[in-house]
């Protein structure tokens, strides 16, 4: 099947064939349908920075198999000039290099759509209203490259060459962004930059321009960064001083961790060569964790970054974590569940299961980044709330996110120095004589606590996951666990105030608010100009950015009559992470909109239903 | 054997040792296991080999799992943080502190369910590492707070109170230890206390993993006729295959012995470890041959303590970091945090 959940079939419009005065520019997607193993990441990544070399926003998404090589992948590519970056359920043109997959990628198009193929599928005899170019693709690639075994790759560059001209984009653009792709490497830029040359050349000599889409030159990315939310988080990590990182390999999070490692070993190795960071390629999740708590216990700023299965086998330790009070970061990139559900597809089903993860009375602290700029953020942020909170701190990304390059504001430096939290030093000691490790002497419900190894008789104490008392001593006794259930409750109502506060997009014009969190907000942000221009309708929009939940959320869903609540799950976990939250009467104003089969939500989607809930 | 002891100064006080601290200091709580059970005279060797070995009590991590053998870090060393985690999951505990802190001695105390069951996956993981750490596996046969199951150390043909036969072979955590990669793997007995505690005086001086596997006995589910974990069965089946000295670094080495019969290892922080042969041929720095006398002894139905493998010249886990000299739980935000002008230079490459 094509990766687009329309499949307009050529009889929906006959008529559509491009009409000679129709222009359509810097709006539209491209999708290129390949075999993954094949290569063509690098040209789709060139195709993207040549178009963001033009000014021109963009975004690219990989949509791809789990699977090594072999299987359909396709990558999709939206310009926009109004700088929409979510999904389009529909493409307008197709790059079909894959034989398999070509016959619905081209019957996938809309009217007046483009297709871009190798002449030697024939894909015209099954639309009369695309715009179909034809390219040999093995004759140029033959022609232009003698090395028989780099063909496969290079030939891949054919077809950007094909579409930059297609589309008008500069081929001073293109060089750059093989400059960038192929840094140091002058053979393989020259090599690259030659196919892209040939693909222009044949258009050139063979082809005639016959639709309506153009890339023109805008200003609207200067000064901006492309980077995918997975490095992100890594730079904020590494930003953060973590100093302890425990992992298992697993799709969507690897890269998380394959960046942090790449920036460790960049930026925190002295002068002498020596690490101040230690990473550990664990044997499970179980043990990611357990190093991650071992580490935070000992002082470390630790993190380990994981998925839905991963998030299942942490279960147990994320319960010691809360109730034992060790700090830890968990970065949750997460995929469609549940199981192994549809591991390279996007997803945001695994709140509900973070939000309590293990048994008993447990609840977490997450941070829900809404972009590669909160990635960097959040990344930071999440190290010094779990010193702060001492707690397990989850930062929940999604593979869409995660796993894609998008455009943003370069990263702020984060200027607060790092806040490690309540510690007890010796000097603290001999002023003092004791603690407690888990008194409220603050009345926040947080307590101190003293690394291993700190030179005072008196600095150690006993952690356990067993019950224990506000001394950390061993209790059965019902009255001395409830004061430390208790206090926690305490310690969550100070997270409260100290997580990211949500953003309030636009309130005070309706009677009508949404709520979400994630990368929901690309496609909510879409459709509210949507439903201004199309419906007149000026719905409130507040997105969540982390759990405890701000009072400000509370306001919010008051001062509404509907709340749609947008979520990517099936079971409206948010909606009713919030009706544990909300007071009965504002319970009753919740609804909600769920997209969950596996693809960014998208615009359309949000806009549909939202016109269907209020009758507009 | 000598010890560190000091003769304390110009008052009959208490005996102390080497930094000037009473034994009372090497203490824990009050034990809540059961009279007589062998994981009591354990924390006791433990308490004294710290002592004697004049270890700062502060500089030490205690690390355990879920089980009577994971209770005991209750039991010694008061003034040394503790850290009682899940069932199963000490060594990846363990794993993370000492790589925050790989200044310090992490020892850790585990059960044979706690090892060689649920914790079977980190155990051989950690063994493979070779992280320093002390790993000491309180051995009795049984689940003994769910009252007396066997567990995979039950050896063939072992009996519960119950009167059920143990028909699947024993795990042996020692060979498996040797394969692995660990460093330092014996075996003793909590009734042997002058065995166990030369044991655990080399064990401290060990940099790499040192795993340990002590045969203590349930006397409430496992020390009956036809248990190969009670005290009767080891005191009649219990082969030392060398006879153990140590002699710590700060002491003078003044006792002659004879090379042929008798090994002196060097250990990482200057003190000898010597091994006096029992078993005839037998080589503690010859891995193969360790596991092979392991094997034998299986089908031999004895049961062999002493150091089997003992290796000095692998590098640790902390090695292959190349870690600064400082914990890296407590280096500042100087060392930590790139500077300000390093994010510009992330920003303009990601342009």
């Amino acid at each position: 099947m094509a990766i687009g959940d329309l499949a307009l079939g050529h009889e929906q419009s006959k008529s559509a064939v491009a009409d000679a005065d129709r222009r359509v520019v810097n709006d539209f997607s491209i999708q290129v349908a390949t075999v993954n193993g094949s290569g063509s990441q690098s040209a789709n990544s060139v195709l993207l920075r040549s178009i963001f070399g033009m000014g021109v926003p963009v975004s690219g998404k990989n949509l791809f198999p789990s699977n090594i090589a072999g299987l359909p992948t396709w990558y999709t590519i939206r310009a926009s000039k109004d700088g929409y970056v979510a999904r389009r359920k529909a493409n307008d043109i197709v790059v079909a290099i894959n034989p398999e997959t070509a016959k619905d990628d081209i019957l996938a198009l809309p009217a007046g759509g483009v297709a871009v193929y190798d002449e030697s599928m024939n894909l015209k005899q099954y639309r009369d209203d695309v715009a179909c170019y034809p390219v040999p693709f093995d004759k140029i690639t033959a022609a232009i490259c003698p090395e028989a075994k780099l063909r496969k790759l290079v030939r891949n560059m054919v077809y950007v060459g094909v579409v930059a001209r297609l589309l008008n984009i500069e081929m001073s653009s293109v060089e750059a962004a093989l400059k960038k792709q192929f840094a140091k490497k002058q053979k393989a830029m020259e090599l690259n930059f030659g196919a892209v040359k040939a693909g222009v050349d044949y258009f050139n000599e063979k082809l005639t321009k016959h639709d309506p889409y153009f890339i023109e030159p805008m200003n609207a990315t200067k000064g901006k960064i492309i980077i995918d939310g997975n490095a992100a988080c890594g730079l904020g990590a590494v930003f953060a001083g973590v100093t302890v990182v425990a992992w298992y390999p697993i799709t969507p999070s690897t890269s998380v961790i394959e960046a942090t490692i790449e920036y460790l070993k960049k930026l925190r190795v002295t002068e002498e060569g020596k690490a101040t960071f230690a990473v550990i390629q664990s044997e499970d999740e179980l043990a990611a964790i357990g190093m991650v708590l071992g580490a935070g216990w000992a002082g470390a700023r630790s993190m380990t970054a994981t998925s839905g299965p991963g998030i299942s086998l942490m279960a147990e330790f994320s319960g010691l974590g809360y109730f034992a009070e060790i700090p830890g970061v968990i970065f949750d990139v997460q995929r469609s569940g549940p199981s192994t559900g549809m591991p390279t597809r996007t997803s945001q089903a695994d709140l509900l299961s973070v939000a309590f993860l293990s048994h008993g009375d447990t609840r977490h602290v997450i941070l829900l980044p809404g972009s590669v700029k909160e990635c960097f953020d959040f990344g930071y942020k999440a190290f010094d709330l779990a010193e702060r909170l001492q707690t397990p701190v989850f930062v929940l990304s999604d593979l869409d996110l995660g796993m894609n390059n998008w455009m943003s504001d370069p990263f702020v430096y984060p200027s607060t120095p790092h806040d490690r939290g309540k510690i007890l030093t010796a000097e603290d000691l001999h002023r003092l004589g004791s603690f407690g490790r888990y008194e409220d002497v603050d009345g926040d419900g947080i307590g101190y606590r003293t690394l291993p190894g700190t030179d005072h008789p008196k600095a150690a104490y006993f952690t356990r996951g067993s019950g224990h008392n506000a001394k950390a001593g061993y209790t059965e006794k019902p009255e001395e666990y409830v004061e430390v259930m208790d206090r926690l409750v305490r310690k969550w109502e100070t997270a409260r105030t100290l997580v990211p506060e949500p953003v309030v997009v636009r309130n005070g014009y309706s009677k009508v608010g949404i709520l979400a969190y994630g990368t929901s907000d690309f496609a909510i942000q879409e459709s509210l100009d949507e439903l201004k221009k199309g419906y007149d309708a000026e719905p409130d929009y507040l997105r969540i950015r982390a759990y405890p939940f701000s009072t400000a959320i509370h306001d919010f869903v008051a001062s509404h009559e509907r709340i749609y609540v947008v979520e990517q799950d099936r079971d409206a976990q948010l909606a009713s992470l919030l009706k544990l939250d909300l007071a009965a009467e504002q319970v009753a104003k919740l609804r909600s909109i769920l997209h969950y089969n596996g693809l960014p939500l998208d615009a359309e989607t949000v806009t549909a239903e939202l016109v269907a809930g209020e009758g507009l | 054997m000598a010890t560190a002891t000091l003769p304390p100064k110009n008052s009959p006080g208490p005996k102390v040792n080497r930094l000037g601290l009473p034994i009372l200091e090497y203490r824990g709580g009050k034990s809540t296991l059961c009279a007589g059970c062998g994981h009591n005279a354990i924390s006791e060797r433990i308490v004294d080999a710290l002592f004697e070995m004049g270890v700062q009590p502060e500089r030490v991590m205690k690390l355990s799992g879920i089980g009577c053998s994971s209770k005991s870090p209750a039991y010694f060393l008061n003034r040394a943080h503790s850290f009682n985690s899940v069932h199963g999951r000490m060594a990846s505990v363990a794993t993370g502190a000492v790589l925050a802190n790989h200044t310090m001695k992490a020892l850790g105390v585990s059960g044979d369910g706690d090892t060689a069951s649920i914790g079977m996956g980190q155990f051989v993981h950690l063994m493979r590492r070779n992280l320093p750490m002390i790993y000491i596996i309180e051995d009795n046969g049984v689940y003994g707070l769910t009252k007396g199951q066997f567990s995979a150390t039950a050896d063939y043909g072992s009996k519960l109170k119950t009167g059920v036969i143990n028909d699947l072979p024993a795990i042996d955590t020692c060979s498996l230890a040797i394969q692995l990669g660990a460093t330092f793997v014996g075996r003793s007995f909590s009734g042997d206390k002058k065995q166990l505690l030369s044991m655990l005086k080399a064990a401290i001086a060990h940099k790499g993993t040192v795993m340990l596997d002590v045969i203590s006995p349930c006397v409430t589910f496992n020390d009956h006729e036809g248990s190969t974990k009670s005290y009767k069965f080891m005191q009649e089946k219990d082969e030392p295959i060398n006879e153990i000295g140590f002699v710590p670094s700060f002491e003078e080495i003044d006792v002659e012995y004879d090379h042929g019969t008798t090994l002196d290892v060097t250990m990482h922080d200057g003190s000898s470890l010597r091994l006096r042969k029992l078993l005839e041929d037998y080589d503690p720095t010859d891995k193969v041959l360790a596991v092979k006398t392991l094997m034998q002894s299986h089908e031999n139905n004895e049961v062999l303590t002493g150091v089997f493998y003992v290796n000095t010249e692998m590098p640790t886990f902390i090695d292959l970091l190349n870690l600064v000299d400082s914990p890296l739980g407590t280096l500042d935000q100087l060392q930590t945090k790139p500077a300000r002008e390093v994010l510009d230079r992330m920003n303009a490459s990601l342009q």
